[in-house]
C-alpha cells in the first residue's frame, strides 16, 4: 500500500500526487516510470516519475484524466493508498553535457520533461524549454520549468496563455537561428511527431517518451512493442525513451487505439454524469 | 492377497461437461471422490522396483503414498508426498504425467498406468481441506539472509526449503500477486488461484516473506542486494517470461497479441470480468493461436471462454507432435477447439484501421527427423491459403527476461540469455545460485520446482561454509 502524502490540482483535470516509495524514490531517475494499481478491480496504469524526493522518500506523479482508471485515480485524496506501485521502470534519460538542449513538454508532457530538464541544467547544458496545452485551463507548470530552464517559451492552442500556436511554431523559429545539440520532446503522440519531423530536417538529435499500452512494464508481455528502426522494441525496457526520427509514428498511433472502445465502455459505466446530464470527458 | 482381476483402465477423472465448462472459467477436471481415490490406488501393482519413482522429477515415493490412500492414511499420504514435492495440489493438477511418473509406470505396458497424478491431487486436495495447517515445529533461527528473484514454482520451493532450514528468507517478485506463470499464465480453469493462494499462505507461514512489485535490477541489482541489504545468497529464478514474436508481417497490427499478455489480462488481470474488473481484452469471435503447446492449448480454451466463435490452433507439426500435455489436447478438442495442423502463418492482413482481418497461412510436411528427433516441417510450394480472424495469439515460445543480466554484468549467460550454471545450480558470481525456466529454457513447473529444491541444497551448504 502506498499512502498519497499531497495532492494538488494543477489544472482542469490533471492532479498531482506525492506518494510514499521510499525505495522507488531512492532509485529514480529522470525518465523513469512507474506503475500503479488504484484497487483489486483497476488496471495497471504507466505514470512518468514526475519528481522524488530520496530523503523524504516520495515520488511525484502527475496525471491527466483521460479514461477510467486515471479518473478513478482522480477522486482519491490525501491519506488514501494506491494498492500497488511498482518500479522505477525503463531506461533512464541519458543525461550528459550535449551543450544546447530544447526540452518540450506537450499537455501532461509537461510533467515528465520536468526531471529531465533540472538534470540537463545541473549537468551544465544551456537548457530551453517550450510548453504547450490546448488553453489556459489545462496548463500547469510555469513556475517548476522556469526555475530549472535557462529560456522558456510557452504556447496554447487557443492563444489564451502565452504565445497561441503550437511548439512546433516556436521550435521552428529557435532552431532557424540557433544550434542546437539535442531536444527532449514529451506529450502527445501527435506532438511528438511533429517534433521529429521538424527537427528530423537539421538532423538535430530528437528524443521523443512514447507511452504505448502497458501491462506488466517488465518486458514480459510485448504489449508495448513500438517498432523503431524497423526493429520491435518493448518500450517498457529498452526504451520509454527512443530516437524520434526512428519511430514508426503510424504504428503507434494505430496501437494506442487497441482498446478504444472498451475504454468507452469503462467510462460510460462509471460516470453517472450522462444520465444526470452533466458533462463530462467521455 | 489373492490375485484380484486388473482393472485396465484408470478410473475416468469426473469433469464438468465440455459444452457448459467452455462457457465458463470454473475447474475442469473436478477430482476423485475418496471411494474412487481407493479403487484407483488398488490398481497399483506396489512393485519391488518401482519405475514411476525414476519418472518422477523430484522422486515423489509414488508406491508408498498410494499405498496409504488403500489404507486412507490421507494425512500421512500427504505428509509423504510433501517431503518431495512442497506443491502437490499444483502438480497433480499441471504436471505431464504421461511423459514422466505414469510413462513408467510397468501396468502402462499393457494397459493404462496408474493415474498417478490424479491420486497426488486427490491426497494434496484432501489435506487442504481436512487437516488443520499443524504448526511447524519451531525451527533454529540462523541469522543469514537469503534473496529469492520470482516466486514461480521454483522460487516458492527453494523459498520453502530453505524457510524450514531456518534461513531468513525474502522473496522478490516484480508483479503485484506471486506465484509466477501459476498465476499469470496458466488459466483458472486448469489450475485454480485459490489453490495457488493458500500454497503461498502455507510459505508464507514458514516465516517467508514476500515482496510484490520488487523488480530487481531496476529498484536494486544483485550486488545491492548483498552489499547493501545483507543477503548472503541470492537465488535467481525469474523465469522464460520473455515472449518471441515470428517477426512477420502485420504482428504490430491491433488483435495480435503476445500468448503472455493475452494470458496475463484474461488470469491475473480478470479481463473476463471486464467491466468489473478494468482492464480490457478484446479477441473479436474468431481466434487464431499460433503455437502447439501448453501455452497455445491454455490460449485456445481461454478464448472459447471469452464466449469466441471460432478457436484455431495453427501449429507447423502434425498431432503426434504437439508438445502440449495430453490431457490438454484431449479437452481443447471437446470443448470445441479446431486443429490446423501442418500449417503456419506468413502474413497477418489488417484494415484502414489497423484491426486484423485476416491471416495467411501456408502449408507444411513432416520431412527428416533432425536432432532432436522430431521430423522437420517443410513448406510446400503454392500451398497459401487465407483464413478470416479477428485476433491472432502468438504462442510460440519464451525466452528468459533480460532485465537481470543487463544490470549484472558479471553474470554469464548463453547466447540465448539463459544464465549459466554448474550442476549445483551455482552462477558464475560467488554466492548467487539460479534455476528454473530462467536456466534451463521454459519447461516444467516440476522441473523448476527440482531446480529450486537443488539450489536450497547448495545455498543452505554454501552458506553452512561461510558460517564456519
Ligand atoms: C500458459 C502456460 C502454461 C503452462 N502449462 C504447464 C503445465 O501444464 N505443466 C507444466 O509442468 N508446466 C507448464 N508451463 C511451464 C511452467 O509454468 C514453467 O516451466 C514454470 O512456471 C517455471 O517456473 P519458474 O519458477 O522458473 O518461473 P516463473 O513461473 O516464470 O516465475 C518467474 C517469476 O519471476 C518474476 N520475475 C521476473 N523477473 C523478475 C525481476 N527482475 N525481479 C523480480 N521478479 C521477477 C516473474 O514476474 C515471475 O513471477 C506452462 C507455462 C505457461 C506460460
Ligand atoms: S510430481 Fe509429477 S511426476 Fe512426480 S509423481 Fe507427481 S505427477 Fe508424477
Ligand atoms: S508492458 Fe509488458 S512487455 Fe512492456
Amino acid at each position: 500500500m502506498f499512502k498519497i502524502l499531497r495532492k494538488e490540482v494543477l489544472a482542469n483535470k490533471i492532479n498531482l500526487f506525492d506518494i510514499k516509495a521510499p525505495y522507488i524514490a531512492k532509485k529514480a531517475k529522470p525518465g523513469q516510470f512507474v506503475i500503479v494499481r488504484t484497487d483489486d478491480y483497476g488496471e495497471r496504469i504507466p505514470l512518468t516519475i514526475a519528481d522524488f524526493d530520496r530523503e523524504a522518500g516520495f515520488i511525484t506523479i502527475i496525471l491527466q484524466e483521460i479514461g477510467r482508471s486515471t479518473y478513478d485515480m482522480g477522486k482519491l485524496e490525501v491519506g488514501d493508498f494506491f494498492l500497488d506501485v511498482v518500479g522505477p521502470l525503463g531506461k533512464p534519460s541519458v543525461i550528459q553535457k550535449y551543450g544546447r538542449a530544447i526540452c518540450i513538454g506537450g499537455g501532461v508532457g509537461v510533467a515528465p520533461i520536468y526531471p529531465i530538464t533540472r538534470a540537463l541544467q545541473a549537468a551544465g547544458n544551456h537548457v530551453i524549454s517550450i510548453l504547450g496545452a490546448n488553453s489556459s485551463a489545462t496548463f500547469f507548470g510555469e513556475k517548476m520549468l522556469k526555475a530549472v530552464s535557462d529560456e522558456l517559451y510557452i504556447t496554447t492552442n487557443d492563444g489564451t496563455y502565452g504565445e497561441k500556436g503550437l511548439v512546433t511554431d516556436v521550435l521552428k523559429r529557435i532552431i532557424s537561428n540557433d544550434d542546437i545539440d539535442i531536444v527532449f520532446a514529451i506529450g502527445p503522440l501527435g506532438m511528438m511527431e511533429a517534433v521529429s519531423k521538424v527537427t528530423s530536417l537539421k538532423r538535430i538529435k530528437t528524443v521523443v517518451s512514447l507511452n504505448p499500452i502497458m501491462l506488466d512494464g517488465t518486458g514480459m508481455c510485448g504489449a508495448c512493442r513500438v517498432e523503431v528502426g524497423n526493429e520491435k522494441k518493448f518500450a517498457c525496457v529498452d526504451g520509454p525513451e527512443f530516437d524520434g526520427h526512428l519511430v514508426d509514428w503510424e504504428n503507434a498511433k494505430q496501437r494506442a487505439r487497441m482498446f478504444e472502445k472498451q475504454e468507452k465502455v469503462a467510462l460510460t459505466q462509471s460516470c453517472n454524469c450522462h444520465s444526470k446530464g452533466e458533462g463530462c470527458n467521455v | 492377497m489373492s490375485k484380484k482381476e486388473i482393472v485396465k483402465k484408470k478410473y475416468d477423472m469426473p469433469l464438468q461437461d465440455a459444452a457448459e465448462r467452455a462457457k465458463s472459467f470454473t475447474e475442469v477436471a473436478l477430482g476423485y471422490d475418496m471411494e474412487t481415490a481407493v479403487l484407483e490406488a488398488e490398481r497399483c501393482l506396489q512393485c519391488k522396483k518401482p519405475f514411476c519413482i525414476e519418472g518422477c522429477p523430484v522422486n515423489v515415493p509414488i508406491p508408498d503414498f498410494i499405498k496409504l490412500i488403500l489404507e486412507q492414511d490421507f494425512a500421512q499420504a500427504a505428509s509423504i508426498i510433501k517431503e518431495k514435492n512442497s506443491l502437490p495440489a499444483i502438480c497433480g493438477r499441471v504436471c505431464p504425467q504421461e511423459s514422466q511418473c505414469e510413462k513408467h509406470c510397468i501396468l502402462g505396458k499393457k494397459h493404462e498406468p496408474v493415474a498417478i497424478g490424479r491420486l497426488e491431487r486427490f491426497v494434496a486436495d484432501w489435506e487442504m481441506q481436512n487437516t488443520p495447517e499443524l504448526k511447524n515445529p519451531s525451527i533454529p533461527v540462523i541469522d543469514q539472509k537469503v534473496a529469492i528473484i520470482g516466486s514461480g514454482p521454483s522460487g516458492l520451493t527453494c523459498a520453502a526449503d530453505l524457510a524450514k532450514l531456518g534461513y531468513k528468507v525474502t522473496v522478490f517478485e516484480a508483479l503485484h500477486t506471486p506465484g509466477g506463470v501459476l498465476v499469470y499464465g496458466i488459466p483458472e480453469f486448469r489450475l485454480p488461484k485459490s489453490i495457488v493462494a493458500q500454497e503461498i499462505d502455507k510459505i508464507k507461514e514458514l516465516g517467508v516473506e514476500i515482496r510484490v512489485n520488487s523488480v530487481v535490477g531496476q529498484l536494486w541489482t544483485i550486488d545491492e542486494l548483498m552489499q547493501e541489504e545483507g543477503f548472503a545468497a541470492v537465488y535467481i529464478c525469474t523465469g522464460a517470461g520473455l515472449p518471441y514474436f515470428m517477426d512477420i508481417p502485420g504482428e504490430n497490427l491491433n488483435g495480435v497479441y503476445s500468448a503472455n499478455e493475452f494470458l496475463t489480462r484474461v488470469n491475473l488481470m480478470k479481463a473476463y470480468q471486464f467491466p468489473k474488473h478494468l482492464t480490457p481484452i478484446n479477441v473479436g469471435e474468431r481466434v487464431a493461436v499460433i503455437g502447439g503447446g501448453n501455452v497455445a492449448m491454455d490460449s485456445a480454451r481461454t478464448a472459447l471462454r471469452l464466449g469466441v466463435d471460432n478457436s484455431y490452433i495453427i501449429y507447423r507439426r502434425s498431432e503426434k507432435e504437439l508438445p502440449a500435455r495430453l490431457e490438454e489436447i484431449e479437452h481443447a478438442i471437446e470443448e470445441g477447439v479446431e486443429f490446423k495442423l501442418l500449417t503456419s502463418p506468413i502474413e497477418i492482413l489488417g484494415d484502414e484501421e489497423g484491426r486484423v482481418t485476416a491471416i495467411v497461412c501456408q502449408n507444411y510436411e513432416l520431412g527428416e527427423p533432425d536432432v532432436s528427433g522430431r521430423r522437420t516441417p517443410i513448406p510446400i510450394d503454392n500451398s497459401t491459403y487465407t483464413m478470416e480472424v479477428d485476433s491472432v495469439i502468438m504462442a510460440i515460445g519464451q525466452g528468459p527476461n533480460p532485465l537481470i543480466p543487463a544490470s549484472t554484468p558479471d553474470l554469464k549467460v548463453n547466447k540465448r540469455g539463459n544464465i549459466l550454471t554448474n550442476v549445483a545450480g551455482l552462477t558464475s558470481i560467488p554466492g548467487v545460485f539460479a534455476g528454473g525456466d530462467v536456466v534451463s529454457g521454459a519447461a516444467t513447473v516440476i522441473l523448476a520446482m527440482g531446480a529450486g529444491k537443488k539450489a536450497a541444497e547448495s545455498i543452505d551448504e554454501y552458506l553452512k561454509g561461510l558460517r564456519n
